[in-house]
């Protein structure tokens, strides 16, 4: 047991060391607040706020798309609904389904449909990639808190004279919202740290995202493209995106801990 | 007219019968003691008269358990209208994830209740009928879950009282509190059953001794005796009611 959380622990702070030993060095203040100078690929000045936006973009939007269209389905998912029937069963399958699959297959759905509309690489594009990539993780972990809810709570609501949406608007959503937040932050931090459902679907760019229709560009591509270079420098600077993707995770979690612990206060045990 | 009058109510769970032809009138304005041994049925006949046995899985129903006159087993009823008119208690305390003041206004402002004032009036109405508002009335914003199990279940007393119910139902309402705070209930329901009917289940028979003016005693999902407290407990006509009472069953 100790051996495997030092496993555990030891990747973490591997991961950590490495990242900051070959990113450090390129890190400054000009790598956070300027677009890149000289192309995304060979470039050696400036910094990657075009990423950085780019990203904060499309995981923003993927989240909120995704838990949009999640929350209908977990609350369809209690047994107060469908949540006994064989469709539940049906859903429940598929989103553990989906759960697996690669975000290549996302990126090469997406961008099929995309042709198919006549769309071509956009943040609008992206978003709808990472949407697919984050709904079964946000929708099944969801699922799994709102699930816990004890039974005797909600039969206190219906006592009450609550109907089924009153009783799953006011009272079930007030105590899984802790674990809610728990289960939107894990989606966030796949969709934004993801490259592959991105490559194709939201593309690459230099520039700042303008409109949802315009290609983005995101920290995990920079890091893609900026290791791919035959020069240390470029690379290095891609350790670094790497260490700015790293905090922007680290300040979302932190952000929603604090939130989840405000709303804890109420949960009943 | 009895508010609460049963006939003939039979329930099945999955085939297997749990409730046998029940059919009993339940007086107004007075402590109705459901007794017997665990098993017997007691909490089921208690969740058929607000219709919360609806959520529980493969139940069938069949007979009538009529509230002022009005069939309630018929599916045209308004179960929302019903359970409003029918406060309950249940073992465990379940305070909704809210404040103090939200769980009491929970009832009302479901029910259309919006008005700042208004709420305010109830909420303290309610409390004070529940002997809380003294230990509460300097943190209603605080989470209802950090409150101890008595002040919890008396919480539930006045959420129950908010939507202004005509019957209140008690599920062995004080099993899971300390003896202090199990008699700070016991008492409130005393003081209260003058405005309303309160049914009450309990396993405890000193329990139904002090607060019940009538007994029900179910045995297997028989309705085997039922008539004024003092009647049965002095003098049970049926065999099992005097093992029972006796405590040669439990």
């Amino acid at each position: 047991m100790i051996g495997s959380v030092l496993v555990v622990v030891g990747c973490l702070a591997g991961v950590l060391a490495v990242i900051l030993w070959r990113g450090l060095p390129a890190l400054n203040l000009a790598m956070v607040t300027q677009g890149p100078r000289g192309g995304y690929y060979l470039g050696k000045e400036g910094g990657v706020l075009n990423a950085i936006t780019g990203s904060l973009c499309l995981g923003f939007g993927a989240t909120a798309a995704a838990l949009i269209l999640g929350l209908p389905i977990v609350f369809y998912l209690q047994r107060d609904y469908g949540g006994r029937s064989r469709l539940a069963g049906l859903t429940r399958l598929a989103l553990d389904v989906l759960w697996g699959i690669p975000s290549i297959v996302y990126g090469a759905f997406g961008f099929i449909i995309m042709l198919y509309f006549g769309l071509r690489a956009s943040l609008l594009g992206g978003i709808i990639a990472l949407t697919l990539v984050e709904l079964p993780i946000m929708a099944r972990a969801m699922d799994e808190v709102v699930r816990m809810v004890p039974a005797e709570l909600k039969d206190s609501s219906y006592a009450l004279g609550a109907t089924r949406l009153e009783t799953t608007l006011r009272v079930v959503w007030r105590q899984a919202l802790p674990g809610t937040l728990t289960a939107i932050l894990l989606a966030f931090g796949r969709g934004i740290g993801d490259a592959a459902s991105v490559l194709f679907t939201a593309g690459y760019t230099d520039y700042m995202p303008s409109s949802l229709m315009e290609p983005v560009a995101s920290l995990p591509l920079a890091v893609f493209f900026q290791l791919g270079t035959p020069f240390p420098e470029v690379q290095q600077r891609a350790y670094a995106s790497g260490a700015i993707l790293l905090v922007l995770v680290l300040i979302v979690s932190l952000v929603s801990r604090l939130l989840a612990r405000k709303f804890e206060r109420y949960v009943v045990r | 007219m009895p508010h609460i009058s049963i006939r003939d109510l039979n329930v099945f769970y999955e085939g297997q019968q749990a409730l046998k032809d029940i059919t009993v009138d339940i007086p107004d304005a007075q402590i109705t003691a459901i007794i017997g041994p665990s098993g017997c049925g007691k909490t089921t006949l208690l969740r058929s008269c607000n219709r919360m046995i609806d959520l529980t899985d493969g139940v069938r129903v069949t007979g009538e358990v009529l509230i002022d006159g009005v069939n309630i087993l018929d599916p045209t009823v308004d179960v929302t209208q019903l359970r409003k008119k029918m406060g309950l208690l249940s073992q465990k305390p379940f305070p909704l994830p809210m404040s103090i003041y939200d769980n009491v206004a929970y009832g009302p402002r479901i029910h259309g209740v919006r008005r700042r004032r208004e709420l305010d009036q109830i909420v303290e109405r309610c409390l004070r009928a529940s002997s809380l508002w003294e230990e509460v009335r300097g943190r209603l914003r605080a989470p209802a879950s950090k409150l101890s199990v008595g002040q919890q279940q008396r919480l539930c007393l006045a959420r129950a009282l908010a939507v202004e119910p005509q019957v209140l139902l008690g599920d062995e309402p004080t099993s899971a509190l300390d003896p202090l705070s199990a008699q700070m209930v016991e008492r409130r329901l005393t003081e209260l059953k003058g405005e309303y009917t309160v049914v009450l289940v309990t396993h405890i028979l000193r329990q139904a001794k002090r607060l019940a003016d009538y007994v029900i005693f179910l045995y297997l999902g028989e309705l085997v005796e039922h008539g004024p407290a003092a009647e049965v407990f002095t003098n049970p006509r049926d065999k099992r009611t005097q093992a029972y009472l006796g405590g040669e069953v439990s």
